[in-house]
């Protein structure tokens, strides 16, 4: 049922209220992603990339303009700010798989095998150190399938093997799903992605070229 | 696995119904981990502190037989008292102010702010409820009162003073998502309340005048319910069911409506 799914994103903008009134993060953000297909989101740091994200994920609405989804889309992948820190890395993965229905015990297996976490699964997440909640985080985000992952700013995790075993998982066994990727950084863009949009000044171009869509980038960087 | 994909093709609102089941429960796990953990009694708390509020006041009104010269088991009185307070009480308590530190569970698509507050209301139900008819019994057992004349008189009125309990926390908790006043006007009022939800008084027993005041408040009709059940035959209650289901709808339409406001407008980290 999921075959030929699709995000489409129709004239999306986003504004805020702020003091002086409101400001707009973006607007008339347009593009469609198929399955499999990837997406590169070059922006800087305020740019509204995270926006961008959270509207693409459902966690936040646009202000204006239509998001349509016809396949399951993730959660910013590894992101770990929805783990609730009194409880242990297994509670918190046993309450991802009741959320999405994933069998728990061979999910808890698949994870921990993972991880590496050890005994520390059966510890509160609060004792963890950054860099065992984000294995744990990665860990989770790849418990569960989906059609398409958010990737929001690839930061390297563990060592330079563990770094290697979520690049396997990622890129090279779950090829065939869609990911939107956004990054400050154009190399892991230019690597992993088919197509790149520059979200800049509040506005979105889409490039079907790399160099072209750098340039862009480059360009407008102080906006 | 996938995602959002349940197995059989079921029509599209059983599939949702299914999924809302299955991430309602997995809040209210993750809930009661949180709340009462593994260590010592656990969960038990959820029912034994409501039990104590009950036992201490139903001890005090005892002790001072200051509430009504009449011929009214005290016990009985109490726990139905008591039990209706903590309904309509603990409910709002725990939605106030529970969307903030619960935005990012929103990055799971599926997990919605009515099924935060359905988790939270579930198991406050289900505390006060148990803690209701463990008093009653164990009371009972002990002789300070009688098993209810007309139980299903009971539950009636306590499944009423669920729904305004349920209704109106869910109002403030998503309206507390616009704005902090709630939580801080919330407190004095539920206290002020108190005296003047008919928990430690018979309506028959105030003066006509302020009887007409009194009834409008929702939460006097269930109590004076749920006790006619109780120990009917020893007092004439006042209460119109019909008016309170009123108010119940009225909240439950202006909460959905503010949920929908609240969810509208979430920032999630």
């Amino acid at each position: 049922m999921t075959e030929g799914g699709m995000i489409n994103v129709d004239k999306v903008s986003k504004r805020y209220k702020v003091r002086s009134g409101w400001s707009t993060v973006f607007r008339d953000v347009d593009f469609r992603i198929a399955k499999g297909e990837k997406i590169g989101i070059l922006g800087r740091n305020g740019a509204g990339k995270s926006t961008l994200i959270r509207l693409l994920g459902g966690v936040e609405q646009p202000s204006s303009g239509r998001i349509t989804r016809t396949m399951s889309v993730s959660w910013p992948l590894a992101f770990s700010g929805a783990f609730q820190q009194s409880l242990t890395g297994a509670d918190n993965l046993r309450f991802i798989c009741r959320v999405y229905g994933a069998d728990i015990s061979e999910t808890v297996d698949k994870v921990e095998d993972f991880a590496e976490l050890g005994k520390y699964m059966r510890e509160p997440v609060r004792t963890y150190s950054a860099g065992m909640r984000a294995r744990l985080g990665f860990g989770i985000s790849l418990a569960v399938e989906f059609d398409c992952f958010l990737i929001d700013e690839i930061v390297a995790v563990g060592d330079s093997r563990f770094q290697q075993r979520c690049y396997d998982e990622l890129f090279v066994k779950r090829k065939d799903r869609a990911m939107i990727m956004v990054s400050h950084n154009d190399r892991y863009i230019r690597e992993h992605c088919d197509r790149a949009a520059v979200l800049a000044g509040g506005r979105f171009a889409v490039f079907d070229d790399m160099d072209e869509a750098y340039g862009y980038y480059q360009a407008h960087d102080r906006e | 696995m996938s995602g959002d994909v349940d197995g059989a093709p079921k029509s599209r609102l059983l599939r949702s119904w299914a999924i809302q089941r299955r991430v309602i429960g997995a809040l209210l796990m993750r809930e009661v981990i949180t709340r009462y953990g593994r260590h010592n009694i656990g969960f038990l708390w959820l029912f034994l502190e409501p039990m104590i509020f009950t036992l201490g006041v139903t001890a005090i009104w005892t002790a001072t037989k200051s509430v009504h010269g009449s011929d009214l088991p005290i016990a009985a009185f109490a726990v139905t008292g008591y039990s209706s307070v903590l309904i309509w009480r603990n409910m709002p308590s725990r939605l106030v102010d529970s969307i903030a530190p619960n935005l990012s569970l929103m990055y799971h698509r599926n997990v919605k702010i009515v099924d935060i507050f359905a988790a939270r209301l579930l198991l406050e139900a289900v505390g006060v409820a148990t803690s209701f008819m463990v008093l009653t019994l164990f009371f009972a057992a002990i002789g300070w009162l009688n098993l209810p004349e007309d139980p299903l008189k009971v539950i009636e009125g306590w499944l009423m003073l669920a729904w305004w309990g349920m209704s109106l926390a869910m109002f403030l908790g998503a309206l507390s998502h616009r704005s902090e006043l709630v939580d801080k006007f919330w407190h004095p009022t539920a206290y002020l309340l108190f005296p003047l939800s008919g928990s430690a008084f018979l309506v028959d027993a105030m003066p006509p005048e302020f009887q007409k005041w009194i009834l409008y408040l929702p939460m006097v009709h269930g109590v004076e319910c749920v006790r006619d059940g109780f120990f009917g035959s020893h007092f004439t209650p006042h209460y119109d069911l019909g008016y309170m289901a009123l108010i119940n709808l009225t909240f439950t339409f202006l909460a959905l409506t503010e949920i929908r406001h609240a969810s509208q407008n979430l920032v999630p980290a």
